[in-house]
């Protein structure tokens, strides 16, 4: 552990804010095409052609996808075989996801609350926003990075309802969500929804939802029939690509739950843009990095 | 890039050059599709600020243009502006701004994502102004179509200073709000509005 050089974290977590903004996953990639393919709906084709043709021109030309630098959101999964030090990761991220800003450069989107003065370094107190996990066995590092954009993070809702409201009470926030945010989080993209917890807990779980791969579903089965279900409702709505119409306003529905208390039943929205951008590493023993989505 | 489109259907293709006049405008209705050729003027949040609520006049002639609702990524290297990334923001947040712009300055039309307010469809139906809706998020692509940044007016406010972009073939864009109060995007709204109660006992949740 003592023999572990800490500079390969902080490469890697600027290496992937800038892979994240520059390539999409295959699965979001394909999931765009096939939503072109099935789009009936004239002015919703025309912008999903748009879409995919601005994703060929951010690869070839080596572009940002989208302006939005967003909020850099940092999963860590440390693995048993591999373990870290936890005080030394988080300020290897946070250098890192600031030297992204700095040397590649671009904008930086992080501002202070109050003041509204932005360093022009994407973190600051609290940022880079870092979530721990926990896997036996595993003999890596497991390092998920999404910048996270505003359009689409300004759209997020949670609400405490009680047991007596159900799960109907759930499916409705959920729906009258996705129609009130109209054309403000650039649909398609993923709607993320957490059940369950408390009311911090619940909105991490919805961005934990957001952050999984299209066509991954849910492995509680009851769970994975209501991603299905208010997918297919959601599309049914009519929103479409950025808001004007069509049948595809959204690419998946991902809900992530955690038990909750007796008396509660929260639940929260966190919706994800076209471009859901999402960056991996795979960090080893010995220093090697292996990228993916 | 040009658009596939069906046989049959009426949306026109118009390739129009800055300035705009009031009859390139009043020709367009809602789902055509709009090309542009020549300058379009970078502005955001900041910048009307201290237009209208400071009470600055712009440094420069707006009359007959094309307004982007923008933030760009740029570098300044020596005199010249370079870009990095030029995309699109929400545009709803500079609703209160518009009718002013186009009554004011005779801006012909702005170019944004998610739409401006009922506001700004009566001032472009009183003046002749029209909304085009650019795919939002689609920034690589919208800086390949910009040249130029061929000046920077109001330097301190930057990213939200004004900045003249000389364009080519810049779009396709869809006229989303035109002068004839059409509203695209109330239409969409108003027909989802319609199925909600279906929607609703479909999922159960009544």
């Amino acid at each position: 552990m003592n023999e572990f050089d800490y500079q390969v974290v902080e490469d890697a977590a600027k290496e992937l804010y800038i892979r994240a903004l520059k390539l999409l996953p295959p699965d979001v990639k394909k999931a765009l095409n096939r939503a072109y393919e099935r789009e009936t709906h004239e002015t919703a084709k025309q912008i999903l052609q748009m879409i995919l043709k601005n994703i060929e021109v951010a690869e070839e030309q080596d572009l940002l996808i989208c302006q939005d630098t967003g909020l850099p959101i940092y999963f860590v999964t440390m693995g048993s075989q591999f373990p870290v030090d936890g005080a030394k990761i988080v300020n290897a991220l946070k250098e890192g996801a600031k030297r992204a800003t700095l040397e590649h450069p671009f904008r930086g989107s992080s501002t202070h609350p109050l003041t509204r003065i932005n360093p022009q370094t994407s973190v600051g107190d609290g940022l880079p926003i870092i979530h721990w996990e926990f896997e036996e066995h595993r003999d890596y590092l497991d390092i998920l990075m999404v910048p996270k954009g505003s359009g689409s993070e300004n759209m997020s809702a949670m609400k405490m309802f009680i047991p007596a409201d159900g799960v109907g009470a759930l499916k409705r926030f959920v729906l009258e969500r996705v129609f009130e945010n109209g054309a403000n989080p650039c649909p398609p993209g993923i709607i993320g929804v957490g059940i369950g917890g408390t009311a911090d807990l619940v909105s991490v779980l919805a961005k934990k939802a957001i952050a999984r791969p299209i066509g991954s579903k849910n492995p509680d089965p009851e769970l994975a029939k209501l991603e299905a279900e208010l997918f297919e409702v959601i599309n049914e709505l009519g929103i479409g690509p950025m808001g004007l119409g069509g049948k595809t306003t959204t690419l998946a529905v991902h809900i992530e739950a955690a038990y909750t208390h007796i008396t509660l039943n929260p639940v929260a929205v966190n919706t994800q843009c076209w471009p859901a951008r999402r960056a991996r590493a795979k960090i080893f023993s010995d220093g090697k990095v292996k990228y993916g989505f | 890039m040009v658009f596939e489109t069906r046989k049959g259907k009426k949306m026109a293709h118009y390739n129009l050059t800055t300035p705009l006049s009031e009859d390139d405008v009043r020709q367009l209705k809602v789902r055509d599709i709009v090309t542009v050729n020549g300058h379009i003027f970078g502005i955001r949040d900041a910048t009307q600020i201290r237009m209208f609520d400071h009470n600055q006049e712009p440094p420069v002639d707006l009359t007959g243009a094309i307004c982007l609702h923008t933030a760009p990524s740029l570098k300044k290297v020596g005199d010249r502006w370079e870009k990095i990334i030029i995309g699109t923001t929400t545009s709803t947040r500079m609703e209160r701004f518009t009718p002013p712009l186009m009554e004011k300055y005779s801006v012909r039309a702005i170019v944004g994502k998610a739409g401006l307010l009922q506001g700004s469809l009566e001032a472009m139906n009183r003046l002749g102004g029209c909304y085009l809706a650019i795919v939002g998020g689609a920034a690589a692509l919208e800086t390949t179509q910009i040249e130029e940044v061929e000046e920077v007016f109001w330097e301190d406010l930057h990213p939200e200073a004004i900045y003249k972009l000389r364009v080519k073939d810049f779009g396709p864009l869809i006229v989303a709000m035109d002068s004839h109060m059409n509203h695209l995007y109330f239409d969409v709204k108003g027909q989802a509005k319609e199925k909600m109660p279906e929607l609703l006992r479909k999922l159960g949740a009544v």
